[in-house]
């Protein structure tokens, strides 16, 4: 789960984690108030959204009167914001955030994920703030400096005062820095964060260190303990379709192709849609139903693919291990009825009574193509869908 | 000799009291010498009673201590499941099958830092367990759709493997044990632990090994069989039409920061002689034809 930045800022500040000071808002008045109260003759007029690269793509900007304030603010909100990581469609801005200004005298990077091979949280630092990351990566690795976390010690003083050191923040600033990464690594601990990202982390002129922007992703299966940061969740940031889903448990991701397809399991999920591909075909979307898949869900997961407008076939794909193909028929059929399908449907059952499956499709009277394997259903699906 | 369990394992279950455990327990009870095999449950609530006569105690010790079992399945929900790893870590046992999906990733950072230097083996968690066809099945997979034979099958998905071992089965090729390890990102053991597991089997010839995006593990597995391997090694990997960024319904299927696609980990693989096929619907045929 993703939030704002002025929400993770929030959270940071609670852990020792010094930043500017600022307001979120909702309208042009609040961003001029906001500014006026926060005070100072800078600040800094930032769109929310979860996307990064904001700044590129036009939703930072700083103003340097109340005019400028309302000026960038009305531009800002309500703006359709395209950057690399929103897709060509963009977000609109619903939220802004303002920010009293800050003279900067350096600028790095600081970021923590879990690093499956070490199976613990790594901290990545870098004198290169600003940068997206995975381009220093790429082009000059030796700049990133990583540190893995005992996660019964934590992030030793010791640890924190080499990475600052290595990554060039100034003698003076050193003790600011150390404070700010063990209080970013105990808010990832106890928030239970799969990302956290300052970018940039600036010493300012007055040699304080500072988190000017904030990331951090959640991990979803640890939100049942995290009941104040569920309540963060920001609807218009979301695909309706996959709230939706979520709403029935069901695993929805859509695509830009035309064959929706319907599997039980991610890994046989993800498999359907390579082999759809290979055989020409674009899928529509991932969707993997679960393990328990009742008759209900089946319904629902039909509907989720229907709303999709380009949808010209649809590829169910079932392999029957507890979840007895007989029962998926049986959804299968009154999903089709319920929902009135006008798109092909093609139909792989293997497994559990399969033969019983079969029957139940071939009785139904319903124009439902049936396959063999996963190539045959793949390949008639491609044809089906013209 | 099959890899990790055959007929002389000795399997509680905790979580013995759940409808899921209750249900796969009778499952696994009533597949081949499952009856012999499965001896115990524990529920720290419910010592002294048992499920269809498999006596429950209130710890892992205690089971071990008074059943023998030296292997465990776990179907405890989330918010639980890595405290009952680490009890059965604890009691030393030397198998720990973990079948729970959801636990939290800290959880299971914390449970593997435990477990080091320990003697305890780790599968999951999130994933649908272990079987050694026609001996025992340790896990939700349909029994059924498999046989013994040579073959080794190790993947981090369910019914994609159940897939794979179908398309085996088609081709007459049994299996010596096949294994789903799991779609977490901290999880036990990995493709490159289980590779080398099978290399030392004396019942296995070959090995199917059925990958996803995100993570390094495909990789590091498939460069250690490019140095260790002795027996004919095939695989696929599922996502290669998967977008960047987006979480595929398993908690570890991700391509972050541009790392971990099905490209590259198909490319490793082939550099590192493994043959692979880019076709799910062949991946018994590509198996047959490799040995």
């Amino acid at each position: 789960m993703k939030i704002h930045e002025y929400q993770a800022k929030e959270i940071l500040r609670k852990y020792n984690v010094i930043t500017p000071k600022g307001v979120a808002c909702f309208s042009v008045n609040e961003a001029v108030q906001a500014a006026q109260q926060l005070g100072g003759d800078v600040w800094a007029v930032k769109a929310q959204i979860y996307a990064g690269g904001r700044g590129k793509g036009g939703g930072v900007k700083v103003a340097k009167s109340l005019d400028e304030v309302r000026q960038r603010a009305s531009e800002i909100l309500n703006m359709r914001l395209i950057t690399h990581q929103t897709g060509p469609k963009g977000q609109i801005v619903h939220r802004l955030f303002i920010e009293q200004g800050v003279q900067i005298e350096k600028e790095f990077y600081i970021g923590m994920v879990v690093d499956r091979g070490h199976q613990r949280v790594c901290l990545m630092a870098s004198s290169e703030g600003g940068m997206e990351i995975e381009k220093v990566a790429a082009e000059t690795p030796e700049k990133i400096h990583k540190v893995f976390i005992d996660p019964i010690t934590g992030l030793s003083q010791q640890q924190a005062e080499e990475v600052a050191q290595k990554i060039g923040i100034p003698m003076q600033s050193l003790p600011g820095a150390v404070t700010l990464l063990q209080g970013l690594y105990q808010a990832f601990d106890e928030t239970d964060a799969s990302l956290l990202e300052i970018n940039p982390l600036a010493v300012t002129a007055e040699q304080q260190v500072m988190a000017l922007d904030a990331k951090m992703n959640f991990d979803e299966n640890a939100l049942f303990r995290h009941p104040e940061i569920v309540a963060l969740r920001d609807f218009d940031e979301e695909d309706p379709v996959e709230i939706e889903a979520s709403k029935h448990e069901l695993s929805y991701i859509p695509l830009d192709g035309n064959i929706g397809c319907l599997v039980n399991g991610a890994g046989l999920a993800m498999a359907t849609m390579d082999i759809i591909k290979l055989y020409g075909g674009n899928p529509a979307n991932f969707l993997d139903v679960g393990g328990g898949a009742t008759a209900e869900k089946v319904t629902e997961a039909f509907k989720l693919m229907l709303r999709n407008s380009k949808l010209q076939g649809i590829l169910v794909n079932i392999f029957g291990g507890i979840m007895k193909c007989d029962v998926i028929a049986q959804g299968i059929v009154a999903a089709a009825r319920d929902v009135q399908l006008t798109v092909p449907l093609v139909v792989r059952l293997e497994g559990t009574n399969v033969d019983l499956g079969k029957k139940i499709l071939a009785d139904s009277g319903l124009k439902i193509i049936s396959a063999d394997n996963m190539a045959d259903a793949a390949q008639k699906a491609v044809n089906a869908a013209g | 000799m099959s890899i990790l369990i055959n007929h002389n394992s000795r399997v509680m279950t905790q979580g013995i009291t759940g409808k899921t455990g209750q249900f796969h327990t009778r499952m696994c009870r009533d597949y081949a010498n499952g009856k012999a095999c499965f001896v115990a449950g524990v529920n720290p609530r419910k010592p002294g009673e048992n499920f269809e006569g498999i006596p429950v105690y209130a710890t892992v010790k205690e089971a071990k201590q008074q059943t023998g079992a030296n292997v465990s399945v776990i179907y405890v929900p989330p918010p639980f499941a890595a405290a009952a790893i680490d009890e059965a870590v604890e009691a030393e046992l030397d198998l720990v099958i973990c079948i729970t999906e959801g636990i939290p990733v800290r959880d299971m950072i914390r449970t593997r830092y435990k477990m080091q230097d320990k003697k305890t083996r780790l599968i999951g968690p999130n994933c649908p367990g272990i079987i050694t066809p026609d001996e025992i099945k340790i896990g939700i997979m349909p029994g059924y759709i498999h046989k013994k034979g040579r073959i080794g099958v190790v993947s981090r998905s369910g019914t994609l493997t159940y897939e794979a071992v179908a398309q085996l089965m088609s081709l007459g090729l049994g299996q010596s044990t096949c294994i789903g390890i799991g779609g977490d990102p901290v999880n036990g053991l990995k493709h490159l632990d289980v590779m080398q597991l099978f290399n030392d089997d004396d019942e296995t010839d070959a090995v199917l090994m059925v990958g996803e995006i995100g993570g390094t593990d495909e990789e590091d597995c498939a460069r250690w069989v490019k140095e260790h391997m002795h027996k004919p090694v095939v695989g696929f990997i599922a996502g290669v039409t998967a977008p960047p960024g987006k979480r595929m319904g398993h908690a570890g299927a991700i391509i972050s920061g541009g790392k971990g696609t099905a490209q590259e980990k198909l490319e490793v693989m082939e550099s590192c002689g493994i043959r692979v096929t880019r076709n799910p619907a062949e991946m018994g045929k590509l198996l047959k034809s490799a040995l």
